[in-house]
């Protein structure tokens, strides 16, 4: 699955979910020790090609998603390279002690893959969404978080993924029809920022869907003489701290944005990172409020939550002043 | 190992039980415990495949102890097992210790899992059972659960999935003390047909008086196609110890030297 722009446009087309089942099926060839579960979410999940190519490498645990990472542990003790996927607040809340005695306390490998986080379940609602999953994640010892930035990139962290021995927790955010970041190869390490955009006045640091909103931001700064740095901060955890320490260095504001509850999410992670610090700088978290929102298409909800492009380069500029 | 010997290494874990408890000085889970000494001991006198110099032998059967809060039963069998020392057995809740209150996976000390919150070990022995399959490997695997346990919805999770992909190379055993934390499980959350409700779920269940071992060995040894076990082992909780038998304080208690005697003292009457 070589990232060209034709390819990325057909998945952006797909959306996050889509490209996933695209992904896992690619990699699968090469991973014969590859287990893929689903609660009963296989058709959502963009699971059917891989449940009929290899029958023998997929599990649907049912509507059971505490009994899914168990089992799923159960597996990987035994050596298969588990993915297990349902949509976020099933997995992150729903089995969050599964996925604390499981992948935390025992350390399996186990990724679990969480679709339509953050508000892109549009008009599902809250019940939906997963906007406090990367606070009850993060809290669990020994968890690898990534949230990728576009669909190319979900691509990248699921092949990292297959390669990489331990728990994982993988954040899809973003709705079919999603926005391009990533048009060329590029280099994806787990754990490994990547800065997409140079500038002077503010460091953006962004994850998941709101990438390309911070770059767009960004682009429009530029055009009211507001230079913004832009980072790609794909893996939540472990945080990237030479990155941050980079951002604080430059002396420039920094600014994180996140489709979740700014209450643990990524800001949080910075926040905490940056507070014990000698030298700190002024940092503002954008994100979801701490609420249940008022639910329509993705679009609309962005808007509504002052997260797309427009709105952040209001807020952005109001705190650089 | 023939049943007088199986029922001699009950005994042994019987009385390992009641030692280390008391040296340890503060409350720990008897009653649950002495309940399942006689499973116990069959499972690792007669029935698991272990390499007792080798604990991460490939082909070894696998045993997950779901009712984490049971080590007092589980720690004395590996022990009578050789599969840990006496030295580490004797490490039992000191600072830093591998052997706490709650299983922690230790495959070199033949610790299959982390338990302790429940109604985890039963999914996980169905992913264990479900690998073996997947690489058509013989091990089996075997978990004990508490009736109590079965309070927990991820129970009946793992039930369903099990007898669905029809794990004819699982086993469950059900400590049916009907005894919980609180009390009587009656006077909690009635789980009167124990067997039934296994049975409803499409498993084939067996029930046994939980302290007699030819009943629990033929059990084990009875053979079952496409479907998962459960032997559903009836128990007297704090068992082998008159004044614990059905009084559920010794769920969790501490032993003083005066009751640490009488009990010792009322095993060795045969």
């Amino acid at each position: 699955m070589e990232i060209t722009l034709r390819n990325v446009k057909q998945w952006a087309r797909l959306g996050p979910r889509g490209v996933f089942g695209l992904a896992i099926l690619d990699v699968a060839a090469n991973y014969p020790d590859m287990m893929v579960m689903s609660a009963d979410l296989a058709s959502s999940s963009g699971l059917e090609r891989f449940k009929n190519t290899y029958p023998n490498q997929f599990l649907n645990a049912g509507i059971a998603e505490q009994n899914m990472i168990g089992v799923a542990s159960g597996l990987a003790k035994e050596g298969f390279n588990v993915f297990a996927s349902s949509f976020s607040p099933f997995i992150a809340m729903r089995a969050s002690e599964q996925v604390r005695m499981n992948l935390g306390y025992m350390h399996m490998n186990v990724k679990a893959v969480a679709i339509g986080s953050g508000i892109g379940m549009g008009f599902l609602g809250n019940s939906h969404f997963g906007l406090e999953d990367v606070s009850v994640m993060r809290a669990i010892p020994g968890l690898t978080i990534v949230n990728p930035a576009d669909c190319a990139e979900v691509v990248k962290t699921i092949k990292a993924a297959a390669e990489f021995k331990g728990p994982m927790y993988i954040r899809l955010t973003g709705t079919a029809n999603s926005p391009i970041v990533y048009e060329d190869e590029y280099e994806f390490t787990i754990g490994k920022s990547i800065t997409l955009r140079q500038g002077s006045d503010v460091t953006l640091i962004a994850c998941g869907s709101m990438v390309y909103e911070a770059l767009q931001a960004a682009n429009m700064l530029s055009e009211q003489g507001i230079e913004a740095e832009v980072v790609n901060m794909h893996t939540i955890k472990p945080l990237d701290t030479t990155s941050v320490d980079n951002a604080i260095a430059s002396g420039k504001p920094i600014i994180t944005i996140e489709e979740h509850t700014t209450l643990g999410g990524l800001g949080s992670s910075v926040a905490e990172y940056m507070s014990p610090l000698e030298r700190r700088v002024r940092h503002l978290l954008i994100g979801l409020p701490d609420a249940y929102i008022k639910t329509g298409d993705y679009q609309y909800m962005l808007k509504d939550q002052q997260l797309d492009a427009e709105s952040l380069a209001v807020r952005i500029k109001a705190f650089v002043g | 190992m023939k049943y007088p010997e199986i029922a001699a290494f009950a005994k042994f874990m019987r009385q390992k039980m009641l030692d280390i408890s008391y040296q340890s000085g503060t409350s720990t889970h008897l009653g649950g415990a002495l309940s399942m000494a006689e499973v116990m001991a069959t499972l690792y006198g007669k029935v698991l495949r272990f390499d007792k110099n080798n604990p991460r032998w490939e082909d070894r059967d696998r045993f997950i102890l779901s009712k984490g809060h049971g080590v007092l039963g589980f720690y004395p069998a590996l022990l009578a097992a050789g599969i840990i020392s006496e030295e580490k057995f004797a490490t039992f809740q000191t600072n830093g210790s591998d052997l706490i209150a709650h299983p922690v996976m230790n495959l070199d000390l033949g610790i299959e899992s982390s338990n302790g919150s429940l109604g985890h070990g039963i999914s996980m022995a169905v992913g264990i059972a479900t690998a073996a399959k997947r690489k058509n490997v013989a091990f089996k695997t075997y978990t004990l659960v508490g009736d109590g346990e079965t309070n927990e919805g991820s129970v009946w999770e793992a039930a369903m999935l099990a007898a669905h992909l029809q794990l004819d190379n699982l086993t469950v055993i059900v400590d049916y003390n009907r005894h919980q934390n609180d009390g009587a499980g009656k006077d909690i959350l009635l789980i009167d047909n124990m067997a039934e409700r296994f049975s409803a779920f499409g498993w084939h269940a067996i029930e046994v008086d939980g302290h007699n071992i030819e009943e629990i060995v033929v059990a084990f040894e009875e053979t079952v196609f496409n479907r998962p076990k459960v032997i559903v082992a009836h128990t007297t909780k704090g068992k082998g110890v008159s004044f614990m038998e059905n009084d559920n304080s010794w769920h969790h208690n501490r032993l003083t030297k005066n009751n640490y005697e009488l009990a010792i003292g009322e095993l060795n009457v045969e």
